[in-house]
């Protein structure tokens, strides 16, 4: 059946930030499908310039209320590299730490609140507290706990405190680390009623092939700095993040967009895993076998899996470095430093992807160029090239109009986009 | 909703957010073990992050973040005719925050650095009580939860919202930190607004005055106090300006 058809939502729900989807059909032909970012740009690369370094992990942490901490850890890190400061191993360790308990309450709120009441059917997570109240109260208590790690780790759950360059202000107390052990241990049966509720899902049989970019080291499932890879094969220096990205803006478009050796490509917890999957726990793989997920997987709704995955390899990793760190005298958390002229970018993997911050200082350590590059950025054109593929094949397939909307709101969602981050 | 024999009604609330980071909504969703309790307390009408569900019959509007595009001017204004309470939620919606640090560049060449080529609007950041009314402010980058907890309680049982009048310093001094001008530090605990517990300072990072000034400062005095300690006026300017929340108070040196 011939049919016409527009979908225009403006101002998405259940993601960051503010975007809409539009999708117009003519004659049973799709003839625009659009994910447009109307987010208002807060400008952080000309408010970063003339601070003094001490000072920017502060200002750029704010960039994002739900990664803050790996928004302050690139800034750390690129300006450590810039003025050649080595922070001591403890306070490495620390922000190890730090990022697992940022990324599993990243992930948490991302798959109980935002994600859950697609597939229970409800427009808000409210009321599957009252339906499934067991599987509620395991979500809850795996966000808990990854704030509770953040906030030991560094002060305060959103924007870090003892984040500092050159190491950590602060340690945490022994007593602390005996606390999230214990916590992690209680806990670990809430990541099985997830994955349990998770296994209930259909998730949309959808693949669009394209390249994942990630950060890899080789020895571990990547956190903080390391290089430049993707599935396609490149494999590049940290320093070399412009040519990871080559951004360009759309005039519809306050986020903008990048490219790779394709005209899309994708950063997140399935990049991770698509480039990393050797390098995740055993207890992970497990579960990602469970769910049928192994690499290279080119289905855009599961990155939720993924995201489910790091979640169970998070807890069991966490638990060492929590026993590394009670192994060893924490009184050396801070390396001294004086202000020098330099650049560098420092790459992590913030809980929605790959995230750059190239920072140059003068001699006085003051800030003179900074340039961020954001997860949601290095995703948008990914987004836009599957919401065009996902309704032609919906409309192929007979979907009703409620379908389709459906379907395009999913997969947007699946990405975690971080909109308002990504329009920095 | 029952509580010790009393009934409440729920509060109709919406929360909104405009030039921001959206972190101190995401506070909503925190402090989880007491998580279901806070819910009920609340009537969600409008919670766009949170819920697909919208209505436009909410009583109490929390607004996050700052002002810096005309069409949000618009969006807050009607905000402001359908709410009885609004509150201005975050150091952006009281003070402007981070986002005020604009203002130190024309905002030409801010555009052209960041959207070369591109015509993206933007304006110099205003805080709320600029362009609509508000009720109350609850300061914090982030709010704290626990504080924001106290008040939805306030507004439950119709009691009278307050915020501390005393400075950072007595909640830090509570904690038995060594205070940040020992360790040769510039802090604005002596001038900020209490209420966050003094998480910075307890994290050994000098507060930067997020929760903007205690009642009644002596800005001449502390000003005086960094300069006495022999410590940079510079850094005093950078960490006074940090937040864009003592607007209005002379910290230059005298």
């Amino acid at each position: 059946m011939k049919r016409d058809y527009t979908l225009d939502i403006r101002h998405l729900t259940r993601v960051e930030g503010h975007a809409n989807i539009s999708i117009s059909v003519k004659d049973g032909k799709l003839v625009d499908a659009r994910w447009a970012v109307v987010e208002t740009p807060r400008f952080f690369e000309v408010m970063v310039k003339g601070m003094s370094a001490e000072r920017v992990p502060f200002l750029t942490s704010r960039i994002c209320g739900i990664c803050s901490i790996s928004h302050a850890l690139a800034s750390i890190r690129a300006l450590e590299r810039a003025m050649k400061i080595a922070p001591p191993y403890a306070a490495e360790k620390i922000r190890l730490l730090a990022m697992h308990g940022e990324t599993l309450q990243s992930h948490a709120l991302h798959l109980f609140f935002l994600v859950a009441p697609d597939f229970a059917g409800t427009a808000s997570i409210l009321p599957v507290i009252n339906s499934n109240p067991d599987v509620i109260k395991a979500g809850l208590q795996l966000k808990e706990l990854g704030n509770e790690i953040s906030t030991i780790t560094t002060g305060r759950c959103t924007h870090p405190v003892s984040l500092v360059v050159g190491g950590v202000s602060k340690a945490p107390e022994k007593k602390q680390l005996l606390k999230l052990l214990e916590m992690i241990r209680e806990r670990k049966p809430a990541i099985e009623t997830t994955c349990c509720f998770f296994r209930t899902f259909a998730i949309p049989d959808f693949k669009r092939e394209t390249e994942f970019v990630s950060l890899f080291n080789g020895s571990s499932y990547p956190s903080i700095g390391g290089r430049l890879v993707s599935t396609d094969g490149v494999n590049r220096d940290e320093n070399e993040y412009l040519s990871m990205t080559n951004e360009y803006t759309r005039d519809y478009s306050t986020s903008k967009y990048t490219s790779l050796s394709r005209a899309s490509s994708v950063a997140g917890a399935l990049a991770r895993f698509n480039n990393n999957y050797q390098l995740l726990h055993p207890k992970a793989k497990e579960a990602a076998a469970d769910f049928g997920l192994e690499p290279v997987c080119h289905n855009p709704f599961m990155n939720n899996i993924a995201q489910l995955i790091e979640c169970v390899h998070i807890l069991e990793d966490a638990e060492e470095l929590i026993n590394t760190l009670l192994g060893m005298e924490l009184g050396e958390i801070k390396t001294p430093f004086s202000p020098k002229a330099g650049s560098a970018t420092g790459a992590v993997e913030a809980p929605r992807g790959i995230l750059y911050h190239h920072l140059e200082t003068n001699s006085e350590g003051k800030i003179v160029h900074a340039d961020c590059i954001i997860p949601t950025t290095q995703n948008n054109a990914s987004i836009h090239d599957d919401l065009r593929l996902l309704a032609e094949q919906a409309l192929k397939e007979g979907k009703n109009d409620r379908e389709i909307e459906k379907l395009c709101e999913m997969v947007v969602r699946s990405y975690d986009p971080c909109i308002s981050c990504s329009v920095h | 909703m029952k509580h010790l024999g009393y009934t409440f009604e729920k509060l109709k609330i919406a929360s909104f957010d405009f030039t921001c980071c959206e972190g101190c909504q995401l506070q909503l969703a925190n402090r989880e073990s007491t998580l279901t309790d806070f819910l009920e307390l609340l009537d969600i009408r409008n919670f766009r992050e949170l819920s697909s569900e919208q209505h436009d019959d909410y009583d109490i509007a929390l607004i996050e973040g700052s002002i810096s595009r005309q069409d949000e001017i618009e969006r807050l204004q009607a905000i402001r005719r359908q709410a009885k309470t609004l509150v201005a939620f975050g150091t952006c919606a009281c003070f402007g925050g981070v986002n005020s640090m604009k203002k130190k560049f024309p905002l030409k060449e801010s555009i052209a650095e960041v959207y070369p080529g591109m015509p993206v609007q933007t304006m110099l950041v205003k805080k709320i009580c600029e362009v609509v009314k508000v009720d109350f402010s609850i300061p914090g980058c982030p709010v704290n939860k626990e504080e924001v907890e106290r008040i939805m309680v306030c507004l439950a049982t119709g009691s009278h919202v307050t915020l501390p009048k005393h400075p950072v310093c007595v909640e830090c001094k509570a904690q038995l930190n060594t205070c940040m001008f020992e360790l040769g530090e510039i802090c604005l605990g002596p001038i900020t607004r209490a209420g966050c517990n003094a998480v910075c300072t307890t994290g050994k990072t000098s507060c930067l005055g997020c929760r903007g000034p205690s009642e009644e400062i002596n800005m001449p005095a502390f000003v005086k106090l960094v300069k006495d300690r022999e410590l940079s006026l510079d850094e005093l300017q950078e960490k006074i300006a940090f937040y864009n929340a003592f607007d209005g108070f002379n910290s230059h040196e005298t």
